[in-house]
């Protein structure tokens, strides 16, 4: 989960890291007593939890007060990358004489963390590491050994920063280090750190992702931070009908019937387990099918919560019919599936013949599931049809409504 | 031949008395498994389905040779779990437990090699050499297990459990069979990847072609391109990538936790780029994976 | 209303406390409960039913599970 730029600036300034002032404002009045509470010229930075802020133009310059409010005004109403602003930040413009750029992050192939350093902070990093190798170090540390100020300060030294920067950026790179560590981030980056005419440093922009199955180890966090358990931090907020599959999922533990993400079009997907469900979605797309949803189940569900995300799906409105398919399962049976679904799409008032489009859940079980699917005449298929083939088939199907 | 297992393997299950664990016990040794024993704290003296109950792991290795474990403890307990059979010696340990802190898999990773064991996993369903053994939940019941797991000429790695059964299934019955199929997890961290793997396969006489299930996330294909570049192995690969239809819709999150794409390199396309730029065929739809191989497969 | 599994008591078990009590505890997914000394089946749980046939190992023929969709 994503942080906006002014929580990161939180937790950094907790982490005793130099920050240039700064006041975060709701609205253009809000904004106007921040640059008097800020004083002098200030930038004005949108909030989104998305790059490309300058070039969407989020991202002003004011003198006072009063042009900060007309900033301000003008920054809430653009959205950055389909991002909507939570609001702006108000800072002190400081003058920069050199910027670096500091983060650490997971690198999946050493399995380790590895802190990136760069005196060419700024731009973007990528385009540092392609053109300028030699201004850019990656450094590894271990997850066992204890954290200590030498990896940070070999990160900084590797581009040739020596004399009397090393010890300050040695420090904000340590204390990046260690948020990155203890708060289970994905990300945590300053970009850029400024050296200032007077030769100290400040973080002034910052960039931190959260690891999500670590959001209930830092709920203390969280909640320091003002940001709510529902806050899915996700591209864009979870729609009613996605809140209604969690709640589906949560309502029962057990197995997974959600994970629901969803679309505009007219067939319902009842789809999984997690490799399958986007398999499954690829599939009926490339067949010029319309999901209405994407879902995931898996874990071997309940009867009665497997009949529950069916209701769902059916009470969307543009649904004609439901496709039921998933790779081949070990765990998850095909026959509490098969009970869950026709119980779910008759409780809606439908009948399973005409309501769903193919029933595809081959493996344990799959013989009592097919005496059910048979019973109520359900198009199923088995094994020898293979995935590609049933979303083919349900797609075709809704050629017809 | 097979890697990793073969039909000698003897291995515990940690976590024995959970619910899950329960029924994985009966599958494993319904398919033959030589599973001897299980661990829960606090259920010393008792037996699931007849395989003795112990508090420790090393109330195991103290008294025979345990060649692996599966791990199938709730996250919160998991990783404490994956300590104690390798400080105990165990040489693989398999983890099937999902939603593991990432900083934790780098730990216990870090500490499986600097004591030379293996991880496969977190989230997954474990291994399989057809016809001789299975640690893991992979395939299920037993019968079901063997219809999808006949033995045969190609090594199976996946990101996903599920699709692992289902890759599997189209190469039996296909004709071409199963070597040896590993479930690698879904995990964003994983012990095994792809190209740690290759040269076991690589070694293996048995396996005479590749076949693998990929998603957006990670570096594990771009490792695997990188592998099959520099290693001059002769296996034909074929992979399968599931979730295209994620790299219009980048910060939304879809199946496993390994799936989040976190830079340019991790999307489908990129991936798919690479893979075929060092040879890897890339298979539009499952049914096409048995078809390629075959043609590689003399 | 459970459209799946209907379970069959025959009535010599309400005379055996023993087995009614063994009932309520080898159900995985709770059909069986105790109800004013007798042992009744819940409807809200019956298309739960795992066909594990531990009922059946504790009450012999007296306890019939009967899959509505085979009939």
């Amino acid at each position: 989960m994503r942080l906006y730029e002014f929580e990161a600036k939180e937790v950094l300034r907790r982490a005793r890291v130099p920050l240039p002032k700064s006041v975060m404002a709701r609205t253009p009045e809000e904004a106007e007593t921040a640059a008097s509470e800020v004083g002098g010229p200030v930038v004005l930075k949108s909030q989104v939890l998305s790059g490309g802020r300058m070039k969407a133009g989020a991202i002003k310059f004011a003198e006072d007060g009063a042009g900060a409010r007309a900033a301000t005004a003008e920054i809430l109403g653009i959205t950055v990358n389909g991002q909507q602003s939570v609001g702006v930040l108000v800072e002190e413009r400081r003058d920069v004489a050199q910027e670096y750029y500091a983060a650490v992050t997971w690198d999946g192939r050493a399995k380790r963390p590895v802190i990136i350093f760069s005196d060419m902070g700024g731009i973007d990093i990528e385009e540092v590491a392609e053109q300028h190798p030699e201004h850019l170090s990656r450094t590894h540390f271990s997850n066992l050994a204890p954290l200590s100020d030498y990896q940070a300060k070999v990160a900084v030294s590797r581009v040739g920063v020596t004399g009397n920067d090393l010890g300050p950026l040695t420090r904000i790179v340590a204390a990046l280090v260690k948020v990155f560590v203890e708060r289970d981030m994905t990300l945590a980056e300053i970009n850029p750190i400024g050296k200032l005419a007077d030769g100290t440093f400040v973080a002034l922009d910052s960039h931190m992702d959260m690891e999500q199955e670590a959001r209930g180890t830092h709920a203390d966090l969280l909640r320091s931070l003002g940001i709510p358990d529902e806050d899915t931090r996700m591209a864009r907020p979870p729609t009613e009908f996605e809140i209604a599959g969690a709640k589906v999922n949560d309502a029962d533990t057990r197995g997974v019937a959600g994970n629901i993400t969803e679309f505009d079009g007219n067939l319902g997907l009842i789809i999984g387990a997690g490799g399958g469900s986007l398999t499954l979605f690829d599939a009926v797309r490339a067949a010029g099918g319309n999901p209405a949803n994407y879902c995931e189940i898996g874990g071997n569900p309940s009867v009665a919560k497997a009949a529950a995300l069916t209701k769902l799906v059916l009470s969307k409105p543009g649904v004609d019919k439901i496709a039921v398919m998933m790779n081949v399962v070990s765990n998850t049976r095909a026959d509490m599936m098969a009970r869950g679904i026709v119980k779910g799409v008759i409780e809606a008032g439908y009948d399973p013949a005409e309501k769903i489009a193919i029933f595809r859940i081959p493996g344990s079980w799959e013989e009592e599931g097919f005496a059910i699917l048979r019973k109520y005449g359900v198009e199923f298929v088995d094994r020898s049809v293979s995935m590609h083939e049933a979303a083919a088939r349900a797609v075709a199907k809704m050629a017809g409504t | 031949m097979s890697i990793l297992i073969d039909e000698n393997t003897t291995f515990i299950i940690q976590g024995i008395t959970g619910r899950e664990a329960v029924s994985m016990t009966r599958e494993v040794l319904d398919y033959g498994s030589k599973v001897i024993g299980g661990v829960t704290p606090g259920r010393k003296g008792r037996n699931v389905h007849g395989v003795p109950v112990e508090d420790t792991v090393r109330a195991f290795t103290e008294r025979e040779r345990v060649d692996a474990s599966v791990v199938a403890v709730p996250p919160a307990f998991a990783t404490d779990a994956v300590f104690e059979a390798i400080e105990a010696g165990i040489k693989l340990v398999i983890i099937v437990t999902e939603r593991i802190p990432r900083k934790q898999v780098a730990q216990f990773v870090e500490y499986a090699d600097q004591h030379g064991a293996r991880i496969i996993g977190p989230n997954c369903l474990g291994v399989i050499s057809p016809g001789k053994s299975r640690v893991g939940g992979v395939g299920g019941a037993a019968e079901s297990t063997r219809r999808a797991f006949q033995p045969g000429v190609v090594g199976v790695m996946s990101r996903s459990g599920g699709m692992t059964v289902e890759i599997s299934n189209a190469l039996s019955e296909a004709g071409l069979g199963i070597s040896t199929a590993v479930s690698i997890g879904g995990d964003a961290i994983i012990g095994s990847t792809y190209a740690e793997l290759m040269p076991l396969f690589d070694a293996d006489p048995a396996t005479k072609g590749i076949a693998i299930y990929s998603e957006p996330g990670g570096q594990a294909e771009a490792q695997l391109a990188d592998y099959m570049r520099s290693s001059g192995s002769n296996l034909p690969v074929v992979a399968f990538m599931a979730g295209r239809f994620m790299d219009a819709m980048p910060g939304m999150r879809f199946g496993h936790a390994g799936t989040i794409v976190e830079g340019r390199a991790d999307t489908t396309a990129e991936k798919i780029e690479r893979m075929e730029a060092a040879g890897i065929r890339v298979a539009e739809r499952i049914e096409d994976i048995p078809r390629f191989l075959k043609e590689r497969i003399g | 209303m459970a459209m799946f599994i209907r379970v069959d008591i025959d009535e010599s078990v309400q005379a055996d406390e023993a087995l009614k009590k063994s009932l309520v505890e080898v159900c995985p997914v709770d059909i069986f409960a105790l109800d004013g000394g007798r042992v009744v089946t819940l409807d809200a749980n019956l298309d739960e039913c795992t066909l594990c046939d531990l009922c059946i190992q504790a009450a012999g023929d007296r306890v019939q599970v009967v899959k509505l969709y085979r009939e």
